[in-house]
């Protein structure tokens, strides 16, 4: 049986791994590359690492860095920030990164999507999308690290996505983010409803029984960094918990 | 161990290297069908999609070097996700296309058979021995690898499935012919099981 993912995920900003709370107030946590020693160790069952400042400061992806992450990860690696192209895709995928995440260039140019899917293979495809609930109670998705509204709503975008060849989504909750509090389940079952694709629930996880309630509500995946940087609770203990719950974990050899 | 890693401008290389180091290979990365000869180990990594992986293949020449060096001289080589899809005869992911041929089948999309399967076929999943081989050594039946395709491998004949994998039913997840492997699922993206089989792999006579 296909295993529910726990995913770490590391936020990148120039030179250190951040955390912040609902897109804002970063904190430093720490630099990258021992983070990812320390999961790999631990056999984690994928990573996702996102430059939040590459597509507001207009800059490249930074190669050369992540070349020298993907050289100490034995598990699966998401890479995104400032995507825009595929030439920038193709470095990446040769850099050691298994999948890419888009995100405000897919706003900007959707074909972007169809055209990585068609080179690439939609495998490595990600779309994240953040999104936060509006006033009217509708949820509406921002770009450039949640700077800017689209007028889009997740659900509607998500199926676009997935009809442009989109691989999988990365759906995360702005205002959860960072708080513990629990992912918005509401969001999450409102995409997975939409896709076929797999879909990963992101921001707000701070327990195990968080990432139960998400895959409850059809998430394949569950990601989580505040709760791996700011408490004791680990991917381990997670995957225990779940498998107590009867959700299918991947099993590690010790 | 010198293994050549074949470049045909597809798939994550860096990590592909990094696992057959770690596991003590010497490995290096070519672009060119003439250093084939130089290799003990052949690899056909690959992300993308079938008919443009062949297409680039032929062009540069790789097509007709992995089977004289398969066929002729006996290189064991291993297919990983896509590569593995390449040794089919045929595929369909952007057009019916020749593939490589070195083990008979063909390679069609996933169809999933119950609503919660979702394609593509993305994260950890079981891998069920048909048989015992040496590629397995020291690795437990129903060890989960990771996966990430949206495409399987279908033999003409069971003899070529080494192993296969729960979802949309079951797909072929190890195949084999003489010494031509081909996994779809990535060892070198799935930890410490991952390497044992590449070390698996090294050793084949």
């Amino acid at each position: 049986m296909l295993k529910v993912r726990i995913i770490p995920t590391l936020l990148w900003k120039g030179t250190g791994l951040v955390k912040g709370m609902g897109f804002d107030s970063w904190r430093r946590v720490g630099t990258v590359l021992p983070a990812i020693k320390v999961y790999n160790l631990r056999e984690v069952d994928e990573l996702v690492i996102l430059d939040i400042t590459a597509t507001n400061e207009g800059k490249e992806p930074d190669y050369e860095t992540i070349a020298d992450w993907a050289q100490e990860c034995f598990v699966p690696v998401t890479i995104g920030g400032g995507i825009r192209n595929l030439e920038q895709i193709r470095r990446l995928l040769k850099c050691g990164a298994d999948k890419i995440a888009i995100n405000s260039a897919a706003y900007e140019r959707p074909q972007l999507i169809s055209e990585a899917s068609n080179r690439f293979g939609s495998q490595c495809v990600v779309v994240s999308i953040d999104a936060r609930k509006t006033s009217t109670g509708d949820y509406e998705c921002y770009s450039h690290s949640g700077k800017r509204p689209t007028g889009m709503r997740p659900a509607e975008w998500a199926k676009r996505c997935e009809a442009l060849g989109a691989g999988e989504l990365l759906i995360t909750s702005m205002e959860r983010d960072g708080t513990m509090l629990g992912y918005d389940l509401e969001l999450v079952q409102q995409v997975a409803n939409e896709v076929k694709i797999p879909v990963i629930a992101s921001g707000g996880a701070g327990s195990p029984l968080h990432m139960l309630q998400a895959i409850q509500r059809s998430a394949s995946a569950v990601a989580a960094a505040s709760m791996f940087h700011f408490t004791e609770q680990t991917p381990a203990e997670c995957r225990d918990f779940l498998l107590n719950h009867g959700i299918p974990v991947r099993k590690v050899a010790g | 161990m010198s293994v050549l890693i074949i470049d045909y401008g597809m798939g994550n290389l860096a990590s592909v290297r990094r696992a057959f180091e770690e596991c003590g290979a010497s490995v290096f990365i070519s672009n060119n069908p003439l250093e084939i000869k130089d290799a003990e180990r052949l690899v056909l990594p690959g992300v993308g999609a079938f008919h443009d992986a062949m297409v680039l293949l032929s062009e540069k020449g790789w097509v007709n070097a992995i089977r004289e060096a398969v066929l002729n001289e006996g290189i064991p080589v291993l297919g990983i996700c896509l590569g593995m899809q390449l040794l089919a005869n045929s595929g369909v992911e952007g057009g019916e296309t020749h593939g490589l041929a070195l083990v008979p089948g063909r390679v069609v999309r996933l169809e999933p058979k119950d609503v919660r399967e979702r394609v593509p076929h993305v994260g950890w999943n079981e891998v069920h021995f048909a048989t015992t081989h040496q590629l397995f050594d020291g690795i437990a039946d129903g060890t989960d690898f990771y996966f990430v395709h949206s495409y399987h491998f279908i033999p003409d004949e069971p003899k070529y499935v080494l192993a296969t994998t729960p979802y949309c039913e079951s797909f072929v997840s190890v195949v084999a012919n003489e010494k031509v492997f081909g996994t779809q699922f990535h060892p070198e993206k799935s930890s410490k099981v991952g390497f044992k089989l590449i070390q698996n792999f090294l050793r084949v006579k």
